[in-house]
């Protein structure tokens, strides 16, 4: 018999209202408040319910995850279903926190289920599953019964379809996929609907970035610390620590203390996006170290940071080079840089 | 204008005294094409093989494909081992089925894998041809531009050798083509919307080539082509941007959204032209172009158009810059795309993209891994694994196995749209 | 890539010559080489004390 754990606040728990969501979490045997509407719906026994209130959890979060750790320790759950929290906020942090940590740590199965516009979509959607609901507790009728389904599925261990099928909000994450039609049949056919003003859909939605603040300018150069990095695969000839021709993930630091410049023939260049003839002949042209060194030299920069960075710029994906761009950030703040210089090819 | 293309399916290749083809079952003289490709000195060796269906072949690093075809009058792949001469017309003979592959120690980075069977077999599509593999090295001082540029000729010479020994063979099926001038088009079907295609292709240098009539794309703004001469070789491929995008030559000659365009013309849409719009590396270049291909499209009257392009990262700039333009002269577009949303899916699929791009297809996610196991034969060399995209420090497993991202397969996500590789929002 | 350095985000962003050689020029004298890759250089250096 597949064992379900069910996570709610004090107000589903029927502990009280407002005035008891600082309650501290405890565990009750079996299906306690709303997770009696579940408890006939789903292949599985609900063997405890876990209890918290909103603002305790939001205010201890640590504290709450080791208190549902020990006990999905004790009672071993193939599934944890929590909420549903539909509009509200802390309920949805607290939801959305208890299935992301328990599925990260220890690889369970996780469900809850929310109002689109809940600000905890956002922030949970890719590490469990959050089952689309009304905005208020009114349409408990039509999210239970939605839930159970899917839960259900994952129980049985069935492949879980697509968001639209299933009614789970969709996670970001892009899957491979073989279609009936190429590629080439199915863009005539999406351009053919387009001209005669029939509804399409397009296939990749169109990226929209972060907005980024800009840092506030240098006082002096003169006195400024300057660190160099670039994306365009300039590495120490034979590529040491084997830095990919494309799809990096890490990046690497090399000393430039005692050169005066890339030489010829002791750099190379391994990023596979460009003919790297150029900046085999003369690496510099990747990145100006000559003329950064010379700047130094004359005073018109402070002094040069004692590595530069560098990485493949070529396929990476945006999440690696995000990663990428804060450890850097990191390392460079700590000591004590204050501008830097990326080249990208 | 009009080709009829005339197709002989082959259904099995072994090699004989003599090179014909009959029954549907090609024969090769091996040292006649050894013989052949060796006239050129810079190389040194060509070992021939053939890899069919269902082997336990792998062939690694592909450098080109190309499907054998010839004119019964004139000459085919015009510039490159044809006579340079106009192409497009009259009859040509194609052999459906097979391929000639090329293979051999690496020249540089993003060279593919093709698996005749297992789990990678069903992302590249020449797991189901029949293949003549030729691996072929270079003579110690050969630079690696001069060492592209032999093996890709090779592989096109042998190619357009095969399919003249079978010319006036018996064919199996015969279809023609017919491209009228623009006063006939614009007259024929009033009723049906104008669609032009924008045929973008990878001009940027060593191994990021494109051919056409044999001239470096590099070297040529945008212009005007006549589909027909594209099945006849004047386009030819001379990169490799990561095997996934590569377009080999075959996908030029058997051009998924050309074909698909002469599918639907008189019954969905009027094709009324196809623009070859070159991507360099330039900044002012890709501006440039792209003010005279969404120029040349709307000087065509186009009511819509067909992107596609090659390459990844700089290419998607051109790709986004063209829709722009277009859009806002009130030509509607469809792009063709692939992504890079990372190993797990969640990272933004592309890395450029402009509002006006609504309607875009996606031919996959090339950063997915793919977990294939080892093979009974190696054919080229499998340490070029880790210089290949897709492969990395690590692809090797210890049973031999290997991991590759869907970006080091053979035609696995192609930019025209050949394959049925696309993706899904989980 | 600048439209793709501006598309991401990036706010000081100095356009360099060519994907192959972005602070170089190959196809010039040493002389002029040297010019075009002091002014990018230069730019760059600006920017960074410039507000954004």
């Amino acid at each position: 018999m597949k064992r379900i754990i069910f996570y709610t606040n004090q107000f589903f728990g029927q502990i009280g209202g407002e005035d008891k969501a600082s309650i501290p979490p405890r565990i009750e045997d079996g299906a306690v408040g709303t997770a009696n509407l579940f408890k006939d719906k789903v292949e599985g026994e609900i063997v405890a319910t876990i209890i918290c209130g909103d603002n305790y959890y939001a205010e201890n979060i640590e504290e709450c995850r080791e208190f549902i750790s020990r006990e999905v320790e004790r009672l071993r759950p193939d599934l944890v279903i929590a909420g549903p929290a539909f509009n509200a906020g802390r309920f949805g942090i607290a939801c959305g926190d208890v299935c992301s940590f328990v599925n990260d740590k220890y690889g369970i199965d996780t469900i809850t289920g929310m109002y689109i516009e809940n600000p905890a979509v956002e922030i949970y959607k890719s590490n469990t599953y959050i089952v689309e609901t009304g905005n208020s507790a009114a349409s408990m009728r039509k999210a239970v019964p939605r839930m159970a389904a899917l839960a259900n599925k994952i129980l049985r261990k069935e492949e879980i379809g697509l968001p639209e099928e299933e009614g789970y909000i969709p996670k970001g994450i892009r899957v491979n996929v073989f279609h009936e039609k190429t590629g080439a049949e199915r863009a005539l056919d999406m351009l053919v609907k387009k001209l005669k003003g029939e509804e399409y859909r397009t296939e990749i939605p169109i990226p929209v970035y972060d907005k980024v603040e800009a840092a506030r300018p240098i006082k002096d150069l003169k006195k400024a610390k300057i660190a160099l990095l670039t994306s365009g695969g300039l590495v120490p000839y034979g590529n040491p620590d084997h830095l990919p021709a494309a799809t990096a993930k890490f990046y690497k630091k090399y000393p430039i203390k005692d050169i005066d410049r890339f030489a010829e023939g002791s750099y190379e260049s391994v990023h596979a996006g460009y003919d790297p003839v150029y900046a085999n002949e003369n690496p510099n042209r990747i990145l100006p170290l000559d003329l950064f060194k010379e700047l130094e030299k004359k005073g018109e920069i402070g002094s040069l940071y004692e590595f530069y960075f560098v990485t493949t710029g070529n396929s990476t994906s945006v999440a690696d080079a995000t990663r990428m761009g804060m450890e850097i950030a990191e390392e460079l703040k700590e000591a004590g840089v204050d501008g830097a210089i990326m080249t990208s090819t | 204008m009009e080709l009829e293309l005339r197709k002989i399916y082959i259904k099995d290749i072994v090699f004989d005294e003599k090179t014909h083809v009959d029954s549907g079952v090609l024969y090769i003289n091996r040292e006649e094409i050894s013989k052949l490709i060796l006239e050129d000195e810079r190389l040194s060796e060509v070992s021939i093989d053939i890899a069919k269906p269902g082997d336990s072949i792998r062939i690694i690093p592909v450098k080109d494909v190309i499907e054998p075809r010839a004119k019964l009058k004139g000459e085919a792949f015009p510039g490159i081992d044809g006579v340079l001469d106009e192409v497009g017309r009259g009859i040509t003979y194609a052999l459906k089925g097979c391929a000639v592959v090329t293979t051999g120690p690496i020249v540089g980075f993003q060279e593919g894998i093709i698996d005749m069977s297992g789990p990678l077999a069903e992302y590249t599509p020449f797991s189901k041809l029949n293949n003549l593999v030729l691996s072929i090295k270079k003579k110690e001082n050969v630079s690696p531009h001069e060492h592209e540029e032999a093996v890709r000729v090779a592989g096109i010479k042998a190619a357009h050798y095969i399919a003249k020994q079978c010319l006036e063979s018996e064919f199996d099926e015969s279809e023609t083509f017919v491209w009228n001038d623009l006063s006939v088009k614009l007259a024929e079907y009033p009723d049906l919307p104008k669609v032009a295609y924008v045929y973008q292709c990878i001009a940027q240098g060593l191994l990021h080539d494109t051919y056409f009539y044999g001239r470096d794309a590099k070297e040529m703004i945008p212009t005007l082509v006549n589909p027909l001469e594209i099945m006849d070789g004047a386009l030819v491929s001379g990169n490799c941007v990561s095997a996934g995008s590569k377009t080999t030559t075959y996908h030029h000659q058997n051009n998924a959204v050309i074909r698909e365009c002469f599918k639907r013309h008189g019954k969905e849409i009027n094709f009324i032209g196809v623009v070859l719009s070159p991507m360099t590396t330039v900044l002012n270049d890709k501006y440039r172009n792209s003010i005279i291909t969404s120029r040349i499209v709307e000087m065509l009257g186009a009511d819509g158009v067909i992107q596609s392009q090659e390459g990844f990262g700089n290419p998607t700039t051109d790709l986004m810059m063209i829709c722009k333009k277009l859009e806002n002269k009130g030509i509607k577009t469809v792009l063709i795309s692939n992504e890079d949303a990372g190993v797990d899916g969640k990272s933004e699929p592309l890395p450029d993209g402009t509002v006006e791009a609504d309607a875009i297809v996606s031919t996959g996610n090339s950063n997915a891994n793919l977990h294939i196991p080892k093979m009974d034969k190696v054919l080229g060399d499998l340490d070029a694994l880790e210089h290949i995209t897709g492969g990395f420090e690590g692809s090797r497993q210890e049973d031999g196995s290997l991991i590759v991202e869907i970006h080091g397969i053979m035609g696995s996500h192609n930019l025209q749209g050949f394959s049925k590789l696309g993706a899904v929002t989980k | 890539m600048t439209p793709i350095s501006k598309t991401v985000g990036a706010i000081r962003i100095v356009p360099a010559v060519a994907i192959p050689y972005p602070v170089g020029n190959p196809n010039e004298s040493e002389e002029k080489e040297r010019e075009i890759r002091e002014r990018i250089v230069r730019e760059a250096l600006m920017s960074l004390v410039k507000e954004y």
